[in-house]
């Protein structure tokens, strides 16, 4: 599961269900190509602070801004940090858990499971 | 063979073995690409900017392929675990989700550029246990599809309906969502290759939206491919064609048989259904110089 996907993702049946929280993660590291404008069209997408929490969770290093920066847009560098962590890093193993009721969800094999 | 929805639960029918024949089963594969493709077409997605999609009943990511490869990004959802493994392993790009379309999509609002499915929704139409109703799923999975996506975003949702009720429930059910649109029937007169796409528009009514043109159908132009029977008159053709006979025509009103008239006008058949057939020329229907 890329931190993009769990970035969109809310608890089944329950309104406040997001950002649901990350435990127990092993994670991977896979390249993948730099596409600027397709990042830059996600960043009004995004949920920021969920997003920092997850990497905060996580224990991921990341250079990230604590809030998205004006121009980001022209900005490479911050651009290309965002694609590391939203499409790069892959949670491999773990659970979900749903901040409103604590459900768990299992990720198994990179495949997150809301059933 | 009976339709795999009779068989078992999706996730079962669509187990280890079923899930290696999407990966080795060449047909399968370009079928899946063929529609993925036609259903990215009627989406009508701004040309050259990435967008985030939206595959419900993903599989094994044949269809989020031919995303991939014009550039958008895309997340799909499925209820088996052996297709979501198979998609994984083949490396795609896009993001996976195990998860039952007939309890909703969960995901934020208003997320999505735009949504595609490939021969899934009519799993929606079959009770799997008690507690399943197909009516309820089926309104529930519209309703948080509409919810996902971006208002005046498009979904394109291509399924085999087993007969018009599971049409009309499916469609009823969309519309009752809250979606604009309608369905579009690509091959209408051919059994094989017809195929069924409902185009929905999530948001307020869009002057400027109009529903694409269905294939091989008669006056495509028309812009009106379901087939609805929104003619303003009737043709009575069996009176005409009495008066034609009436007429003196007689015994030899038919074409020939291999004749060229014969040949052309089957042609002309085949290729409403679908089929490659070769262009109309001056050597169509000629017969070969005698060999000895």
């Amino acid at each position: 599961m890329k931190l993009l996907t769990h970035n969109m993702l809310t608890s089944p049946g329950n309104a406040r269900g997001f950002p649901l929280k990350i435990e127990g993660a092993t994670v991977e590291e896979v390249e993948t190509d730099f596409n600027a404008e397709f990042i830059s069209r996600m960043v009004a997408k995004l949920e920021w602070d969920a997003l920092l929490g997850a990497l905060q969770q996580l224990g991921v290093a990341h250079q990230l801004p604590s809030a998205v920066p004006d121009k980001y847009a022209e900005d490479e560098a911050f651009l290309k940090a965002l694609h590391h962590v939203l499409v790069e890093v892959e949670v491999m193993e773990g659970e979900l858990v749903c901040p409103e009721t604590a459900k768990r969800f299992p990720v198994k094999g990179g495949i997150p499971s809301l059933i | 063979m009976s339709r795999p929805e009779l068989q078992a639960p999706a996730e079962i029918f669509y187990g280890e073995q079923e899930a290696s024949k999407y990966l080795h089963n060449s047909r399968m594969i370009e079928v899946q690409a063929s529609m993925a493709e036609r259903a990215l077409e009627m989406l009508c997605l701004p040309e050259g900017a990435p967008a985030l999609l939206l595959d419900v009943g993903c599989g094994t990511g044949l269809s989020g392929e031919v995303l991939e490869e014009e550039g958008h990004w895309w997340v799909g959802t499925d209820i088996s675990r052996h297709m979501l493994a198979t998609a994984q392993e083949r490396g795609v790009e896009g993001g996976l989700v195990h998860d039952d379309m007939g309890c909703g999509l969960h995901f934020r609002d208003g997320l999505f550029d735009g949504a595609i499915s490939i021969s899934a929704i009519q799993w929606l139409c079959h009770a799997e246990t008690s507690e399943h109703n197909p009516r309820k799923r089926l309104a529930v999975f519209f309703a948080s599809l509409y919810k996902a996506l971006r208002r005046g975003a498009r979904a394109v949702l291509q399924f085999y309906p087993q007969n018009p009720e599971q049409l009309q429930l499916i469609t009823a059910s969309a519309m009752r969502a809250g979606f604009g649109g309608g369905l579009v029937v690509d091959f209408p007169h051919s059994t094989r290759a017809k195929k069924y796409f409902l185009c929905l528009l999530a948001g307020p009514a869009d002057p400027t939206f109009a529903m694409p043109n269905a294939l091989g159908a008669d006056g495509a132009g028309d812009g009106d491919g379901d087939g609805d029977g929104a003619r303003a008159h009737v043709q009575n053709v069996g009176r005409s064609r009495q008066h034609a006979r009436r007429a003196g025509a007689g015994k030899r009103a038919r074409t020939p048989i291999k004749s060229r008239d014969w040949v052309v006008r089957k042609k002309e058949s085949q290729r409403r259904q679908g089929k490659a057939v070769r262009d109309d020329s001056k050597y169509t229907a000629r017969s070969r110089r005698p060999k000895f």
